[in-house]
Order: structure tokens, then sequence, then C-alpha cells
């Protein structure tokens, strides 16, 4: 099934109206629990409009929202997952696949794509947490390899967008090095003076935060968005009490000193745009 | 480098070298038939001395080659489960045990300048075969009270920070870097989360990507997920044949995924984390043979063996341009996944 967001172009930021069955008509925030009406939600960038709690969107809806109108085009989409160590639990790893193939229209959990922001050439990579708890494997590793490598042959800024579990286990020790290959692609975009820009969102944990999600020359993330290393549930059973309110949500990070911004949704466009043309405005050379 | 005697770690009192004082303690279950013929004979020798029967020695000798046999064969046919728990036996040689055994001269250092000395996580300069090396490694602790004071090796931030110190000391003055890795993980803790653990390994990935200098790493046990990665981004690494790396533990596994932490021996199986799956999928680059039972059997021979490896690794490292070692290093890493393009 092909994902009908990413081949309409030109149709500017406004995206289809979900169909309008009673069931999606009104939706409830999940934070502050109120009742809002779905197309007010989506013009707000499907920010609750009373406490701010900012909704998990699929991963088209980031490239409408941060990209220039008609500048984003996908590369590498057909990459796909096999199966190394013919890993099985209770589902095979391939059939497991399969079935976030089907539930996301993705092929993997992470889309890579060119695209221009406030004119700047840029490659983002839009991560779905939708596919397998947006684990990174393989394929996650090799598309961020080459998202690098078209930045290093084009001169673009690279952009991610991470929410994240962390590794993927049913890759095993092949999916914990792609903690290492990105960071060593990271080291050769540094070495080319091409700036990386990380847009953490809700949530992401685990191996994502401990490689490239943290390595970014800035790191954003959205408000509320749970980062972290552990997940809450391990932390609180090796400490045997309850976690502090806001522990690991983006306010925390920030306070500790690990994230630059933090960005609700409307403005993270803006913020990117200021930053690149920081990072990649010609200078007049001085004579 | 200054003259340095061993400055050995607070478990070296427990563990000093020789087979017994090493070895007879902790018997796992699939050791148990061995360990049981190994005290028969220890009775018998006691007798023989105390009797001064020589007749005895001839059953003793034909004993002692059949408990060999019986643990060649026991460790011929090991599953990866039981491999986990010899990589994590407590009478298992640590760090600083291969530390004693394989370096001339050692210094240790301490601190990561910017909170604490992380007591999981040892360091210092080392002199192998004559040559000048900056050694880092998990360091387990022997016993309740001293793994209390390493943490049981799980390193907090400043841990992986200590080890970044002593790495970019080494690249200061050009001296390659070795690492022992030996850890059950970073540890999940709330200090840890708010000093930046997530922050602290990635930045570990990201420098030791680009260090200067040759980077040989040895898994000597437990390789768990991303607090071994932390110090394991390198030119060569290499594990011992009954070690262990994996991107979680068997346990945490099975609780996710089988939803039943008791089905921990089934996804050892599915994790391929022992030391022939790893040299299979690139993980590694090569296996250190372990003496018969166990680096915890013999663990002069054990070191002796991964003296042997670092040596002949630096050997080939320390000749390279930085940039061709470099550049060798990232493509290392690149390579590694499977995918398909269509």
């Amino acid at each position: 099934m092909a994902l009908e967001w990413f081949k309409r172009d030109r149709t500017g930021l406004v995206s289809q109206p979900k169909k309008a069955t009673p069931d999606n008509l009104w939706v409830k925030c999940d934070s502050c629990g109120e009742i809002v009406f779905s197309r007010e939600l989506e013009k707000r960038l499907h920010v609750c409009p009373k406490c701010g709690f900012h909704f998990p969107v699929p991963g088209d809806k980031y490239v409408s929202i941060l990209t220039d109108e008609g500048t984003w085009e996908e590369f590498d989409r057909e990459l796909h997952s096999t199966d190394p160590l013919g890993f099985k639990d209770q589902m095979k790893y391939s059939d497991r696949i399969a079935a976030s193939m089907k539930k996301t229209g993705l092929h993997e959990a992470l889309t890579t794509g060119t695209c221009a922001i406030g004119g700047h050439p840029c490659v983002m990579g839009i991560m779905e947490f939708a596919f397998m708890g947006g684990s990174v494997g393989s394929v996650v590793g090799e598309k961020f390899a080459r998202a690098v490598d078209r930045c290093l042959a084009e001169r673009r800024a690279l952009i991610v967008v991470s929410r994240s579990g962390g590794m993927r286990m049913q890759e095993g020790m092949v999916s914990l090095m792609q903690m290492a290959k990105t960071s060593v692609k990271l080291v050769e975009l540094a070495d080319a003076g091409l700036p990386y820009i990380s847009l953490l969102t809700n949530p992401t944990t685990g191996g994502t935060t401990a490689s490239f999600s943290m390595l970014g020359d800035v790191n954003l993330a959205e408000p509320g968005a749970l980062i972290g290393f552990a997940g809450p549930r391990v932390i609180k059973q090796t400490i045997g009490q309850d976690l502090p309110p806001g522990f690991q949500r983006s306010e925390f990070l920030m306070e500790k000193g690990f994230l630059d911004r933090i960005v609700p949704r409307s403005e993270i466009k803006s913020t990117l745009e200021t930053l690149l043309t920081f990072f990649m405005k010609k200078e007049p050379k001085a004579s | 480098m200054a003259e340095t005697k061993p400055i050995l770690g607070a478990n070296h009192g427990a563990a000093g070298g020789g087979r017994s004082s090493f070895a007879d303690t902790y018997v796992m279950d699939f050791e148990k038939p061995v360990a049981e013929l190994e005290r028969k004979i220890a009775e018998m020798r006691s007798l023989a001395t105390g009797s001064g029967m020589k007749s005895l020695s001839v059953e003793i000798d034909r004993m002692e080659k059949k408990a060999a046999h019986m643990r060649q064969e026991v460790y011929r046919n090991l599953s990866p489960w039981q491999k986990v728990q010899i990589a994590r036996h407590p009478r298992r040689p640590y760090t600083l045990d291969y530390v004693t055994r394989i370096c001339d001269s050692w210094l240790e250092l301490h601190g990561d300048r910017g909170f604490a000395d992380d007591h999981a996580m040892v360091a210092g300069m080392a002199s192998i075969g004559g040559i000048d090396v900056m050694l880092i490694g998990h360091q387990k602790g022997r016993g309740t009270k001293d793994n209390l004071f390493r943490n049981f090796a799980m390193a907090n931030p400043e841990g992986y920070r200590k080890a970044l110190r002593f790495m970019r000391l080494a690249a200061k003055f050009r001296r390659p870097v070795i690492t022992l890795i030996d850890t059950p993980g970073a540890y999940p803790g709330l200090g840890a989360e708010e000093r930046g653990q997530a922050e602290a390994i990635a930045r570990n990935l990201y420098e030791m990507a680009r260090l200067p200098v040759p980077i040989v790493g040895i898994v000597i046990g437990e390789g768990g997920s991303g607090g071994a990665l932390a110090i394991s981004v390198t030119d060569e690494i290499h594990i011992l044949e009954y070690a262990i790396y994996s991107v979680i533990s068997p346990e945490g596994c099975a609780s996710i995924l089988y939803r039943d932490a008791g089905q921990a021996p089934q996804a050892a199986e599915s994790l391929r984390l022992t030391a022939p799956d790893l040299l299979k999928f690139n993980i590694v680059d090569g296996i250190i043979a372990e003496p018969s039972g166990g680096a915890h059997n013999d663990p002069d021979v054990a070191a002796a063996n991964v003296k042997a490896q670092i040596l002949t690794s630096l050997d080939r490292l320390i000749p390279l341009p930085e940039d061709r070692l470099l550049a060798a290093r990232h493509k290392k890493y690149e390579k590694i996944g499977f995918w398909l393009d269509h």
C-alpha cells in the first residue's frame, strides 16, 4: 500500500480532513480530558487548545508542518528489513514487520527525504513509533547512513525527528551496532561542517536517545515528551519507589542541561529556519 | 612510564590467582558432575599423602584424566543460556584480575572531572608487553560489599565520562586504548537519568568514532547492551569464548517478548549472543580461546590468551596512519546490518 501523503504534491499544508465518521468528529485529550472538535485539533497541528498537549501525529504531518511546500521528496523508500537472526518469539519477526508495514503503510520505522526548510537544503528523517515501537534495526541504521551520505553529496543539513523505544531486539546485536553506525556517520557529517538538528518527540528512549537523538548540534524537543535512557518502569523497579512528577519529560531534560530548547509544534519550523540560517548562510568572504 | 607496582582494587584479596581459590566456591548445575569427581580426587589425594599409599596415585591419575575429559565434553556442548551463566560466573576473572596478569605496570587514575569517580569503571596507564596503553574497563565486584562498591559494574554517566576523559588523554599522548567489557548494562537509576545517561553513552560512541589512536576491545564477560557499547567502538573487538554480548539481557527480552522472564533460556537462544554467533554476524572480529572449564578455572591461561590477542592487534594497528585507521573504523561500522533494497 502506498503512502498517499508522500506522493501528494503541491496540495499545500492542509492535509485531507479525516472522513467525518461519528467516531472521530470529537477527540478527547489524553492529558486534560477536554473534548476537542477534531477539525479544530487539526488546525492547531494536533495540539490541545486547552492544555497544549501534543498529540502524536504520523510522519506526513511533520513533512507538512516543517518543510517548505512542495519540496519534500522521499528516498530509499523501498529499503526493507530481512530477518538476519531468524528471530521468533510469540510471533515471527518477519510477520511482525509485515504487520507493521500493513498498519503504517511504511516499509520501516524511519522515513527519509530531501526537502527545503526556509529555503535551506535539508535531508529530513522522521521516525514512526507505530512501526514496531519506532525501534532501530538494520534498515533504520542504513537509511540514516544514506541520509548522511546525501547531506554530504549535496551539502544539505540533517534534521531527524525521533520517537522510538530503542533498539530492535529482534535483530539482536546487529541492531545495537546501529547506535555505533549512526554515530560514525554523524562524525562524517560534522567533519564536512554540516549541521545536524535533532528533534525529540514523545517518546524517545533507549539506544535511540543514547545515540543519534542526543547528538544534535542542537537538540530540540516538543513539550512534555518522554525522553530518557531507561524506561520509567525499569527505573521504578530499580529504585523501588515512585518517580518524581515530570521525571524524564522534556522540561526536566532541559532543566538538567540536555536540550537546547523546548519548542511547541507551531514554532518548530521557524526555529529550524533560524538555526539553519545561522549554520548554513554563506558569509561574504573577508578580503 | 614511571615504575609502578600493580595497584590492586578492593576485590583483589578474594580474587587471588590459582585454580582452587578461583573456582571452588561456586559451581553451576552443569558443572556439578565434574565438580563432584574433582572433590573425590582431592579427598583421595589427601588420603594418599596422609597414609603414604603410593598405589592410589595411579587411580588418581586415571580419575583426573576422566575429570578433564568430562569437563571438555560439558564445555563443548554448552547451550547459549549456559554460556550466559559462565559469562556471569562470580569467580570469572574481572578487569582488574586481567590487569594484574597482563600488565607490566599499572597506575590507576580516577574521576570524570565533573561529578565523581565511578567505581564501576576503572582506568589507568598500563604497559602491556612493553607497549604503553590506556586501559579502561568495567569492574565487577566480588562479594556483596565489593559489588555494592562497584555497583555491579553498572556505570553511571560519570563512568562513561571518566572513560572518555582517559581516551582523550590517550589520544593527546598518542597511546592506544584497550577496553575490557564486562557489564550487565548501564545503570537504570534516577540519578543516572538526571545526569544524562543517554547523552554520556551517545557522546562516547561519537568520540570513539573519531579518536585518532588505535582502540582494541575485549569482551571478557558480560557485554550488556548500550552500557557495553559505550566503550566498544573499536578498530578491533575480540570476545572470550564463553563471554556474551547482547542488545538486551535474556531475562529482559523474555519478559518483554514472551511476557515471562522464565523464558530467558529460550531468549538467550534467539538473541544470538554467543561468541560464534557474534563472529558470524561480524559484530566481533575474533574469538579468544578460554582454558578448559572456562576462564574462572584458570585465569592465568585466560589472561595469557587475552594478552596475546591485544599484542597481535596492536601490532597490526599501531603502524597504520591516522587517516587509514579512522577510515577503516568507519567502514567497519558502516557495513554492519542486513537489508534489501527492493
